[in-house]
């Protein structure tokens, strides 16, 4: 069960006070100071981020801890301000509430003017569409950090200043009279009150809006790595995820959804599933039913055992025709067009133009905890368990699903077992709601056999990349990228408007339009056609394709250049952008890059700049008796201001590996309108034979932060297919490469 | 069926067919819930636990076959009693996510039970059963590493 429950019944009450914070992203802010949505029984609210009571101090962190190490860092820019122990310190996901939209979400990150507002791609296209940024309350984008790093520190200055005034009011002294310490006020006289013993009273205080931060000279616990506060519950099997909400009575269910994608019922039979021991129910609905039961493994087991016949497509039916689909986009008018420099058509002629087509499939986020969530339904309200990345649009859809106002929704945010950008959707908690209403009174938890999970995922689009370039004299003289693909974006605005429509994506382009190369003549268009198949961002989200068609298209032209791969990059990038250079040139002196190897051994490098972060990547490849193996990634990153180096290096060494995962084996393929894949076996990742060793860098050139949790993913497919390509003399276009090359397995 | 299971030292009669996999008698009857579902065809590892000492996935394992003592991630150490193992996990902050690392100590508490000097290529060999989305493997070779060390010499 979610702490905040626990918090939101036993302790919350002094009513809403001003809010500190908000002042992040000044410009764009919507409007300010949305009501603090806590309300503690007992105890204090300070702002929307911190209740303090007898039993100590909870930081709200309203971002999803997914595996990223989010609740750490963003307690620690609290923790830092407010000067208290942070390993003492309870962190919570906290309700669905407007307070906590994602201010960073609408912000664009071009490498260049970046402190100013966005003239395009991200910041326009949500100022315009999505005019409520302030419901955004969304874990996505690598922007968490970005978002929270003055408002978190505000918040926790802020209460902190509260505190002491509360102090100097009840002791008759003034606040320059006083300091704190690890949750203590001290006076003059060494006598200590401690900040539970003040918050009411500090609470009723109006707390100043613009508190004086520390420099990071003084900082304690920024900057340095700390001991992340889910490391022993992750241990001991102790953190509670969404499958691990337990309630007394409670039933377990699991749901069956065509197979072919928003297809409907044509016949279902479901007498030998109702007879089956332990079933509660079979509920039967319009392209699906669900199976509720006394035992999740009994509830998979009824599923099996209902007879249906599910109806036809309305999309192509298998990859080849998919692809087909993807192709025709090409004819269509452009979806996105963010880069156009000089002129590529008048340069792009003649026999010495280089024309190349890339392809990239479909991937699963195939997250380790599968698909669930855990629904308590009574007449005039509905408790939700859900380990998700968007809790507004959760609680809104569920609570539409019932016929209950959103008001009458309790959504309790738990730990996941990965997210990876799938748990952005609400399909996953929808179906939870909709059976909790068949049991009134009941707790009901869906668990999506992991079948199912991959069979009905939010897809990362596959695409296609056709390039045209023109060398010069050993440099880029004209770069011209279309890329074919269908809109993620477009499914979440119809989700979070309910309006059909195509927006402007471009996702689409990223990581090939915004890549700081001087390229004199350079223009990159997207087109977005609608296959049919649901797609969604899927981690790093256009960088993951991208990132291999820009990064592998520029090791062609290196290599058609006749010079080293790194020092033709460093050629094009130095001009352009600092933190690219300097990561290159330090995965080089890493590496010991020499641009020759020897035989039976291949190298390959690749840059990619996403989510405003610098990542540089070295891969070696040996031949092994036949068999290809990785042994070893430098990477270089630079995100600017690293909160937490050790966390940073995890997310860097991870994000790498989910990159690899996919270049190496994913695949989503089609036949029959059905997602061909169901399992691991189909559908598999790295395990720890045939990981490679790691070193990492974090240079800090960059000027303002970057994100984390995605910028290692892209750079991980070019830089082991420029490898491969190094060690065999043959250039993959398309992914997964082990359908043209042998890994150890 | 009343069937007794001994799972942790305690005895628990779940009423279940014989058919049912441990992993889900564990977690929906038994409600111990560190023991994860992570595929059901025993392909990821997540649902690892030891029985008789020998580490099993448990999404295998009927509840009728089981023929031995159980012992999960909640009998392997509790946060106020954590094995040397569960000790350099945390010493290492191994875990992203964590869903997989219940399995993952399991599995390594089986392979450091049998062999408390492995190399990396017996680590690679006991441990790549057990999958990890989040790509914790650098860390978690380096936590087995430490706790293989500090048993042998403690």
């Amino acid at each position: 069960m979610g702490r905040f429950k626990t918090i939101a019944r036993r302790t919350f009450l002094v009513g809403s006070v001003a809010v500190a914070g908000g002042v992040a992203f000044g410009a764009w802010q919507v409007a300010k100071n949305p009501a603090n949505p806590l309300s503690p029984e007992k105890g204090a609210t300070l702002n929307p981020w911190l209740i303090i009571d007898g039993d100590g101090i909870t930081i709200i962190v309203p971002r999803a801890e997914m595996g990223q190490g989010v609740q750490t860092t963003l307690a620690a820019l609290v923790a830092e301000e407010l000067d208290i122990e942070l390993t003492q310190v309870k962190v919570d996901h906290g309700p669905p509430a407007q307070a906590y939209f994602n201010g960073a979400m609408s912000g664009g990150r071009e490498y260049e003017n970046s402190m100013e507002p966005p003239s395009s791609g991200w910041g326009t296209f949500m100022a315009q569409a999505v005019p409520k940024v302030m419901s955004m309350q969304i874990t996505g984008g690598s922007t968490s950090t970005i978002d929270a790093f003055n408002k978190l520190r505000v918040a926790g200055a802020s209460a902190r200043q509260t505190l002491l005034q509360a102090a100097a009011n009840k002791l008759g002294l003034t606040v320059q009279q006083l300091t704190t310490e690890n949750g203590v006020v001290i006076a003059p006289n060494n006598s200590r009150i401690s900040y539970a013993d003040l918050a009411e009273d500090a609470a009723l205080l109006e707390p100043p809006q613009k508190p004086q931060l520390k420099t990071p000279s003084q900082w304690r616990y920024l900057g340095k790595s700390q001991p992340r506060l889910d490391q022993v519950p992750k241990a001991t099997g102790t953190a509670i995820y969404g499958i691990d909400v337990r309630v007394p009575d409670m039933l377990f269910a699991t749901i069956r959804m065509s197979p072919r994608f928003g297809a409907g019922i044509d016949t279902i039979d479901t007498s030998e599933a109702e007879k089956m021991t332990g079933v509660e129910k079979v509920v039967i609905w319009e392209n699906g039913f669900g199976v509720i039961a006394s035992n999740t493994w009994l509830a998979f087991r009824a599923a099996e055992a209902v007879e249906v016949e599910w109806g036809p497509t309305t999309y192509p039916t298998d990859t080849q025709a998919v692809f087909r689909s993807i192709e025709a986009g090409f004819e269509d008018k452009p979806n996105v067009a963010l880069q156009d420099q000089g002129d590529v058509e008048a340069v792009l002629k003649g026999d010495d133009v280089i024309d190349l087509e890339y392809r990239a499939p479909f991937l699963a986020h195939a997250t380790m905890e599968p698909m669930n969530a855990t629904a308590f339904y009574t007449k005039d309200h509905l408790e939700l368990w859900v380990g998700n990345q968007a809790p507004i649009l959760i609680r809104d859809f569920c609570a539409d699903a019932v016929g209950l106002d959103k008001d009458q929704v309790t959504l309790n945010t738990t730990l996941m077992g990965g997210g990876f950008g799938r748990r952005s959707m609400v399909d996953f908690a929808v179906p939870a709601a909709r059976l909790a209403k068949e049991m009134p009174g009941r707790a009901v938890q869906v668990t999506w056999s992991r079948e199912e999970d991959m069979r009905h995922d939010w897809y990362r689009p596959g695409a296609i990349c056709r390039y045209r370039a023109k060398l010069k004299s050993g440099r880029i003289e004209a770069l011209y990228g279309r890329m074919s693909s269908p809109s993620p974006l477009a499914p979440v605005i119809r989700m979070s408007t309910g309006i059909n429509m195509s927006p402007t994506d471009p996702t689409i382009t990223e990581g090939s339009h915004d890549q700081p190369y001087a390229i004199e003549n350079f223009k990159v268009v997207g087109y977005a056609p609608d296959v049919g198949i649901p797609v969604g961002f899927w981690r790093s989200v256009g960088g993951s394709q991208n990132g291999f068609f820009h990064e592998s298209m520029i090791d062609e032209l290196a290599y058609a250049a006749n010079a080293d791969p790194l020092n033709f990059r460093l050629n094009h990038i130095r001009s352009k952008h600092l933190p690219a250079t300097k990561v290159l040139e330090k995965v080089g002196q890493m590496s010991n890059w020499t641009n020759k190897t020897p035989a039976g051994v291949g190298r390959g490098v690749a840059h990619v700049w996403s989510f405003g972060t610098s990542v540089a990547q070295v891969i070696e490849v040996r031949d092994e008796d036949g068999l290809i193996r990785i042994t070893d990634i430098w990477i270089a990153a630079d995100l600017g201001l690293v909160l937490d180096p050790v966390n940073v290096e995890a997310q860097m060494i991870g994000g790498a590996i989910f990159g690899l995962s996919a270049a190496m084996h994913g695949e989503i393929t089609f036949s029959g309108g059905e997602v061909e894949q169901g399992n691991f076996p189909d559908y598999d990742g790295l395990r720890m034979l045939n990981t490679p060793r790691f070193e990492v860098s974090l240079l800090q050139n960059n000027i303002r932060m970057g994100g984390a949790g995605e910028p290692g993913t892209p750079p991980a497919a070019p830089a082991l297919a420029n490898a491969l390509f190094d060690l065999t003399g043959k250039r993959a276009r398309e992914l997964p490469l082990s359908s043209m090359f042998n890994f150890v397995t | 069926m009343l069937t007794t299971i001994k799972v942790n030292g305690t005895d628990y009669s779940v009423n279940l067919p014989g058919e049912v996999p441990l992993l889900w008698v564990l977690r929906d009857a038994v409600n111990l819930t560190g023991t994860k579902f992570g595929c059901g065809v025993g392909a990821c590892g997540a649902c690892t636990v030891h029985i008789n000492g020998e580490a099993v996935r448990s999404c295998q394992v009927a509840l009728g076959d089981v023929s031995g003592e159980v012992t999960t991630i909640e009998g392997h150490g509790a946060p106020d009693t954590m094995s040397v193992l569960q000790k350099a996990w945390v010493e290492h902050q191994v875990a992203q996510c964590g869903y997989c690392q219940s399995g993952q100590i399991m599995q390594a508490a089986s392979l450091l039970a049998a062999n408390l000097t492995p190399g990396d290529v017996e680590i690679d060999d006991a441990m790549s059963g057990n999958l990890c989305r989040c790509g914790t493997y650098p860390r978690i070779r380096a936590a087995i590493h430490s706790a293989a060390k500090s048993m042998h010499e403690g």
